[in-house]
């Protein structure tokens, strides 16, 4: 796979040559664990191996939580403190997978800033881009389903609002509205719906993951320094590359055993931190909570929807252009949702041909105002929407629009890009040559620390 | 290299610590600090002031709060009250816990095995999980610090309700509300249920009303979080295991790369 040249798998053994030619499983196994693999990957490309184990582990501790759970608005509040009290670790169980939804959203968010940054999406690395949307998606309506499914306060209302989106969409919202739901209202189909569909979406998550997996094998890694591997002789591409077995297996496990330390601190220690003290009461239709809002993954998108009211001049325009069609509400959700689309889009949206920002002066700025930005949307969409709220969270929205629309389109054009190095093997030497020190600290010609 | 993953993981803590952020809603009147002793990473249940929780809650709450998801035999439970089985059945006959049995279609009295009884005639809210599902800290502007660093806040938000009454009354449509400095809004429904010496400790502690606010916010965290102590040690237990295997890692990794980075300074090409 990847063009690059490397080692395969040469069955040996009459026993290995039999199954190799009936099924290449283990040749294909091989070649997926040996891949060759940029030696300069630097430690924001641990994400994906966190990833996967945050996948194992969330489909784990879910179909144990599934054995003890029932999907019934009388029982199912009970059914989950059954599961804190009286079975055997449950209590365990139940924080790892509530907390495991945290870190995998952590995870993906870092590995979507990796990618934004080093421009993993260009070409030709834009089918892995889009099935990794794809699975951010997925991993959206998992998280949001599952949230439903304690039953509890914000689980109720949480899916009222967000089903309730739907029902914006002009004509047919409504009808989509209760086919989501089951019902004219969240109730007892609603919920039996959402566990089935939250037990399913994971393994569709699997599957897209083996499909992402495959992509970026047969286009190789992207790298800090967006240089392609260089593939015209076995020798180059050795001096470019090392197996991914074991020299990143081992970096990988060893980042992603510090992160659980973290994690099983946050376990251990303030499992409800992420949580909503509202969530602990059982769900109430007759009694909406003073603030609804969503789990902490999902502010910044909840402050965009939010943000397009009926005050905004675009808001205004769209609704007279459309004749009424697009009100402020209907226009919120368009907004979330192409929040997304521009994101996913973005292999066609940035205009320049140097893949890394760490070779774009100006890119470099708007990226890092674009991640502060991202931050300042999740803490506006935890604030109730009133006072100078919704003003901070318009603003931030226009900026996640200009930064996909306008910036990376722009800057293809007016950026001077700086030199990246010719070859992998280059950046390598550049960064461990140098240094006096025999684990290769950061050189001075490196670039920002935070990459 | 450690360098970098140290920068890598802040980057993770912090997009993890700001989602603290998604508790910032909401926000209550004055709640004070009260020191428990199961705060803190090593902090544990005081069994005896759980038991004189549970008097406080028996002879004062249970009038119209109840503890419906709470197993009377987890009385007994190791890292709780540690009452012995039949102190749990004495518990039972001596305050003569009765729970509703639907096949009976009539009240009977409890067994161990039964939950607390429901009680909501009064329609004060069950008890069960008050201690997690109030929040006694908020904030700064959002920001999810005070939690980080305070805790949440659900029995400090207790005790306060119980010891912040102001003394003053307001009839409603017929209904009375008690002026209070913690609940949100200023009026709450329930009459101020402590007062000095409602309840005799039967191990002698002086029953001031602070005393018994305090005990019963204890008494209800056990309730909300009966595993509290498990989960403190398992957290303990997994961040030492880890952190040894961090440490293997760490080395075999350095090992591991040691010759494909001495060769890239070996081989320094031409400036």
């Amino acid at each position: 796979m990847s063009g690059i040249p490397h080692d395969h798998y040469e069955p040996k053994t009459g026993a290995e040559k039999w199954l190799h030619r009936r099924l290449p499983i283990v040749s294909l196994a091989y070649d997926t664990l040996m891949i060759p693999t940029p030696k300069n990957l630097n430690w924001m490309w641990i994400w994906g191996i966190v990833l996967v184990f945050c996948l194992v582990l969330q489909i784990i501790t879910g179909i144990i939580l599934a054995m003890h759970y029932t999907p019934h608005v009388d029982l199912a509040f009970a059914s989950v403190e059954h599961i804190m009290r009286n079975v055997n670790g449950g209590w365990a169980i139940r924080y790892i997978h509530m907390n495991g939804a945290s870190l995998f959203f952590v995870a993906v968010y870092l590995h979507i800033f990796r990618g934004l940054y080093y421009g993993s999406y260009k070409a030709p690395r834009e089918i892995t881009w889009i099935i990794g949307m794809l699975i951010y998606l997925a991993m959206m309506g998992t998280a949001f389903m599952g949230y439903v499914l304690p039953w509890g306060q914000m689980s109720f209302w949480g899916a009222t609002v967000i089903t309730g989106l739907f029902g914006a969409i002009p004509l047919v919202g409504e009808s989509i509205q209760s086919w989501l739901l089951g019902g004219p209202a969240v109730g007892n189909a609603t919920l039996n719906r959402f566990l089935s569909l939250h037990y399913l979406l994971p393994f569709v998550i699997l599957g897209l993951v083996i499909v992402h997996v495959w992509a970026f094998h047969t286009t190789g890694n992207n790298n800090p320094t967006g240089v392609e591997v260089r593939r015209t002789s076995r020798k180059e591409a050795d001096a470019d590359t090392l197996p991914f077995w074991p020299y990143f297996v081992i970096k990988d496990l060893f980042a992603l055993v510090v992160i659980l330390v973290v994690f099983f601190a946050i376990v251990g220690f303030m499992p409800n931190y992420l949580g909503h003290p509202d969530n602990y009461i059982e769900a109430n239709p007759l009694v909406t909570p003073a603030h609804i809002v969503p789990e902490w993954y999902f502010l910044p998108f909840y402050a965009i929807l939010r943000a397009f009211d009926g005050d905004v001049w675009v808001v205004i325009v769209a609704n007279f252009i459309t004749g009424g069609i697009i009100d402020a509400k209907f226009f919120g959700v368009l907004a979330m949702f192409g929040a997304i689309v521009v994101l996913a889009l973005v292999p066609w949206l940035d205009t320049s041909s140097v893949r890394s920002g760490r070779y774009r002066p100006m890119f470099k700025w708007w990226f890092w105002v674009f991640v502060v930005n991202f931050f300042v949307l999740m803490w506006a969409g935890a604030m109730p929407a009133e006072g100078i709220y919704p003003y901070i969270a318009l603003i931030g929205s226009a900026y996640w629009f200009a930064y996909f629309l306008v910036i990376l389109p722009l800057l293809g054009l007016i950026e001077r890009p700086t030199v990246p190095p010719a070859t992998i093997e280059d950046d390598f030497k550049e960064h461990y040559g140098k240094d006096d020190g025999d684990h290769g600290g950061i050189t001075a010609t490196s670039p920002s620390p935070a990459e | 290299m450690l360098r970098k993953l140290a920068i890598s993981t802040i980057a993770a803590a912090t997009l993890t610590l700001s989602s603290g952020m998604a508790i910032a809603a909401g926000g209550g009147g004055h709640v004070t600090d009260y020191t428990f002793p199961f705060e803190g990473p090593f902090g544990r249940f005081d069994q005896a002031q759980l038991q004189r929780g549970l008097q406080v809650y028996t002879q004062v709450c249970a009038a119209c709060h109840g503890l419906q998801y709470v197993p009377i035999r987890t009385l007994s439970d190791e890292g709780g009250l540690g009452y012995s089985e039949e102190e749990v059945r004495a518990y039972i006959d001596q305050n003569f816990i009765e729970v509703y049995d639907a096949e009976l279609q009539d009240w009977r009295p409890a067994t161990p095995n039964d939950n607390f009884p429901v009680n909501d005639g009064a329609g004060a809210p069950d008890l069960s999980l008050m201690a997690k599902g109030r929040a006694g800290f908020h904030g700064p502007y959002g920001l999810g610090l005070n939690q980080l660093f305070r805790g949440i806040g659900g029995p400090e938000y207790i005790a306060s309700v119980l010891t912040h009454y102001t003394g003053e009354e307001l009839e409603q449509y017929g209904a009375f509300l008690y002026g209070n400095e913690t609940f949100e809004g200023g009026w709450i429904a329930m009459a101020p249920p402590l007062y000095e010496g409602a309840v005799e400790y039967s191990d002698g502690t002086p029953a001031t009303e602070e005393q018994m606010a305090v005990d019963v916010a204890a008494f209800l965290t056990w309730t909300a979080e009966p595993h509290l102590m498990a989960r403190k040690q398992m957290g303990f237990t997994a961040i030492i295991i880890l952190g040894i295997l961090s440490v293997l890692l760490y080395l075999t990794n350095k090992r591991l790369w040691a010759p494909v980075k001495s060769r890239a300074k070996g081989e320094q090409p031409a400036e």
